[in-house]
């Protein structure tokens, strides 16, 4: 089967559906690949980088008229009256949010998978490019900032005086966040993240930043008070936020609820009190902006000087990185939804994530999918506290096992006839000091040391030995074998111990 | 001064060199010197035994019998000593305990053959440490020659269940203590051959049905045994030196295994009783999604890229004979500047700190070498784990599926750091037959094959990888 991959037509697209490496990978599925002319010129991907990957580079007609339509943006009505009847159209649709595209795809009697609807579960990682997309877009953010703000991210002591690092504040640790903390860390910035969901302190601390907690006063305060509770976090909440930002030199906002509009978190006031040159990237400029004054695709610059960047292509701002990832999603998909590698698409719908993201099947609207069983993967890093703490451990009464255990050998010493209360005597105190001198072994050491007291217990030789003396030749014939077998043990047990010891080594010998 | 006396105050040095043995080995700094202790302590005792024995007899049969037993097994001791690869040292160990087992009962079965003329309640006492010697060391003979085999493959490590198995040790020690009874009334040869008959029964058992996973445990205790038993012989030959040594033996022995079932989080009871792993596994069907698989070139980018790297080496290590690459990738790693440790697991191996022999055997210097409780925090701050042949150890079911055989044993928290490479021969479970969520996590990509193949892989790839100056 072909495979087209057309220049995007929305203007500014700066992103390329398949890169020289993902389409050669495509063709290792046993497909044919025709990408337009000038497709990945924004991405980097000239047609000749295509041309030497074993690509075939093609005009428009060529492309459209593919088995298979691979591309970013959700096809045009134009676009949709040139895919062939029968065909298969791979984008980003959104199909929650625009039903008449859905309507169109199927009356063009097309199979349309979107690849913004890929379930999100742990085995379709590989294939979520909204993941991809965000983890570029976050860096791409702290760029932004960096390049619009006044001043260095890192703190630094000079002979033209001390640079003080600057303060990020990031608000929703998703993946966009998470790796915008990571960035602006890595540049030097002071950073700290907030998000509703606490139990993501952990990932955003492992990436180096600190987590802002809401202080709640009434968190335990009686039943019955849930919904006075939420206004009170709210409120809160908010105190917070406009704390952290009117300490912030760059905040950046990633906040967004699924198919709602994006939270207002950032008031006009707030804003009002941040220092003249902080910079505020708003991630969630596309659905309304999590700032006051956002204004999608616009840089605005308040009256005391604060600069409001409401970018909404900040993926596509770093477009031949966002290219090979999109690509590499999409050739996760085709290498699942091609089981033979012989290049020929096999839809399966009883598979959990080709289902989801299958909006149209030749013409007919399976959108929206049922819910998806998502499966008992664990989630990224494991909570921070362990179930449950191992209960306590029984504490048993010492005493009485000291008090049982004297007077037992007191009786021994006591009642027994000569040898006997000696040796108990000899028994006890060498356990002690075989207890306590083992107290603090290095656990390292803990097999030269198995090694090294088994070889004592050769020490049985010495009696064997003594029998020898015996004159019986049973005895004797015995003791031999008693003598041989300890002898093994000994010798063998300390040479084994010494070429133990002498392979550790510290580092600098 | 008599013959007797310089013997006996032979044996009270020999008994302190013996203490200041086992204090030295418990540091890395002095444990070269307590070998030497040791050593000199073997030395004295055995010459004062034979001094005393020369004195004690007109006879050079025994003497001649003496040096020839000595020498062979000393050649065979040394021999076995050399060529041993430090992977087969927990069977060696588990061997070389059976020999201490056996020389108890063959030095009790002499106690009852040589007749010292003693009478009234002597003797009778000195027929019960008769049955007592013989019935440690007879356990500690069977005990180790099973761990022994299962140690070395050469018999399955699954435990061996059978119906009612504590009734069965219980009962084995029942019948040791009324023929014990018996014997101390009426010696005679057939109770004697009917006490070591059970003996060697019960240890057989004990062992067998004790799982491959608690092997570590099992050997420790083999070594209290062999200690219990030559303490007895002392008790039955009147030889302080040797009630000494072997209570130090015993108690430390007891010790260690019982820090190891602490690090296990396990009941030092059941463990010794038997029967890890033998509950089925409630959470078997689970379905924890899919592994990501990863090829060593990528595994080699990560590394080359990182600037904290975890080794958490298991008994998959040892198997495949992986830690010379180990050792190599390590220092290529360092040289490039980045920050290399090892986590170990205390129960990770067959042996108690096995790895640890291990990876001293390849050179990797043993300060970089860190205890799970030292290292489980730095996970979070780590880019690259290596998990290399090991399963339980690294399963956070212990964690987080109280319903999991392993519930609650500590676990090296890896699948904290940014990426888990887990090496591994197939998705098969680990010894204790629990499947392990860490392959599915989203973070861990797994790296199929022989380790040693793959690390050998990675340290090639590795070269190849031009290091970057910003270092």
């Amino acid at each position: 089967m072909r495979i087209g991959v057309p220049r995007e037509s929305r203007a500014g697209e700066t992103l390329v559906a398949a890169t020289a490496s993902t389409a050669s990978r495509l063709v290792k599925l046993g497909y044919d690949v025709v990408v337009e002319s000038g497709a990945g010129g924004a991405a980097s991907q000239p047609d000749e980088a295509y041309a030497d990957a074993g690509v075939t580079v093609g005009s428009a007609e060529d492309v459209w008229s593919s088995d298979i339509v691979v591309k970013i943006n959700a096809p045009t009505d134009d676009e949709v009256t040139r895919v062939r009847r029968g065909a298969t159209v791979v984008s980003l649709m959104a199909p929650a949010r625009s039903p008449e595209l859905v309507e169109r795809l199927a009356a063009a009697g097309v199979t349309a998978l979107a690849m913004d609807a890929v379930p999100r579960i742990s085995r379709a990682q590989s294939m979520d490019v909204l993941s991809s997309m965000a983890n570029v877009a976050g860096y791409r953010a702290v760029v932004e900032a960096a390049h619009a703000f006044g001043r260095q991210f890192t703190g630094q002591v000079t002979a033209a005086g001390k640079i003080p690092p600057a303060r990020v504040f990031v608000v929703g640790a998703g993946v966009a966040g998470l790796a915008a903390i990571g960035a602006a860390g890595s540049m030097g910035a002071i950073v700290r993240a907030f998000d509703v969901r606490p139990e993501v302190a952990e990932q955003v601390e492992s990436m180096g930043a600190e987590f802002v907690t809401v202080d709640m006063q009434s968190e335990v305060s009686a039943d019955g008070y849930a919904k006075e509770m939420t206004e009170e976090q709210e409120k809160a909440t908010a105190v917070m936020y406009d704390e952290e930002a009117r300490a912030a030199d760059i905040v950046i906002t990633t906040a967004l609820i699924p198919g709602r509009p994006a939270p207002r978190l950032i008031s006009e006031e707030t804003v009002a009190a941040m220092r003249p040159g902080s910079v505020i990237v708003d991630m969630a400029a596309a659905n309304g902006g999590n700032v006051a004054l956002t204004v999608a695709d616009q840089e605005v610059v308040t009256a005391n000087g604060v600069r409001i960047l409401g970018y909404t292509d900040l993926a596509g701002r770093l477009a031949a990185q966002t290219s090979q990832l999109f690509g590499t999603n999409v050739v996760n998909l085709l290498t699942l939804m091609t089981p033979e590698k012989d290049g020929a698409l096999t839809l399966d719908l009883d598979d959990p994530v080709q289902r989801g993201l299958t909006v149209v099947h030749e013409g007919e609207v399976l959108w929206p999918p049922p819910q998806v069983q998502v499966s008992a993967a664990p989630k990224a890093p494991a909570p921070p506290a362990p179930a449950e703490p191992p209960p306590p451990k029984k504490k048993r009464p010492m005493w009485m096992v000291f008090a049982a255990v004297s007077v037992l050998l007191f009786l021994v010493a006591t009642t027994a006839p000569a040898p006997l209360p000696e040796h108990f005597f000899v028994l006890t105190l060498a356990i002690v000091i075989g207890y306590y001198v083992i107290g603090n072994v290095h656990h390292a050491l803990h097999t030269p040391l198995m090694s090294v007291t088994n070889a004592i217990s050769g020490i049985i030789v010495v009696g064997a030995m003594l029998q020898l003396g015996v004159d019986d030749a049973a005895v004797r014939t015995l003791s031999f074998v008693a003598v041989l077998l300890a002898s093994i043990n000994v010798f063998g047990g300390f040479a084994v111990t010494r070429r133990m010891l002498g392979m550790f080594r510290k580092a600098d010998q | 001064m008599s013959a007797v006396s310089i013997a006996v105050g032979a044996y009270l040095v020999a008994s302190l060199l013996f203490i200041l043995s086992l204090a030295g080995l418990s540091r890395h700094e002095s444990a070269r010197n307590g070998v030497s202790y040791g050593i000199a302590g073997m030395a004295l005792a055995l010459a004062a035994t034979v001094g005393l024995l020369v004195h004690d007899t007109d006879e050079t049969l025994p003497l001649v019998l003496l040096v020839v037993a000595v020498s062979v097994g000393a050649a065979i001791g040394l021999w076995r000593a050399r060529v041993v690869a430090m992977t087969g040292m927990p069977e060696l160990i588990a061997l070389l305990h059976s020999f201490v087992g056996l020389a108890a009962v063959l030095v009790g079965w002499n106690g009852y053959l040589y007749d010292e003329g003693l009478t009234g309640s002597l003797y009778r006492i000195h027929s019960a440490e008769v049955g007592v010697g013989v019935f440690i060391g007879a356990v500690t003979f069977t005990g180790s020659i099973v761990a022994n085999l299962k140690l070395s493959a050469r018999i399955k490590s699954a435990p061996l269940v059978l119906p009612g198995k504590n009734m069965i040790n219980l009962g084995a020690l029942a019948v040791f203590a009324v023929l014990t009874v018996w014997f101390v009334v009426s010696p005679n040869l057939g109770v004697l051959i009917a006490v070591t008959a059970v003996a060697l029964a019960l240890g057989w058992h004990l062992v067998a049905s004790i799982g491959g996973g608690d092997m570590p445990v099992v050997v420790s205790m083999l070594n209290s045994y062999s200690g219990w038993a030559a303490a007895a012989s002392g008790f039955l030959l009147d030889n302080n030196l040797l009630i000494v040594t072997g209570a130090l033996v015993g108690s430390s022995g007891a010790y260690l295994s019982y820090i190891m079932c602490e690090a296990m989080n396990r009941s030092f009871i059941s463990v010794i009783a038997g029967g890890f792993g033998i509950e089925v596994a409630s959470s078997g069907d689970t379905d924890y999604g899919e592994h990501h698989e990863i090829s060593a070139e990528e595994v080699a980018e990560l590394l080359a890229d990182a600037s904290g790297v975890i080794i958490t080496p298991g008994y998959g290590m040892a198997v495949a004979q992986a830690q010379y690459p180990v050792a190599e990738l390590t220092s290529k790693l360092r040289a490039r500047g980045v920050d290399v440790r090892f986590g170990i697991h205390p129960v990770a191996g067959r042996l108690p700190g096995h790895m640890n022999v291990l990876l001293a055997e390849a050179k990797v210097p043993y300060d970089i070498v860190l205890e799970m409780d030292e290292i489980n925090d730095d996970f979070p701050r780590t880019d690259v784990v290596l998990v290399i042949g090991a399963n339980d150890t690294v399963n956070p079911a212990a964690l987080d599926e109280p319903g999991s055989p392993i519930a609650g044993m500590p676990v090296l928290h890896v699948w904290e750091a940014k990426d888990v490479i887990v090496f591994k021969r197939s998705m098969a479970v680990g010894y204790a037959g629990v499947q392990n969520p860490l392959f599915f996590r989203d973070n861990t990509h797994m790296l199929f094959g022989d380790a040693k193949d793959r690390v050998e892989d990675i340290v090639r790839q590795l070269s190849d990888i031009p290091q970057q100056a910003s270092r």
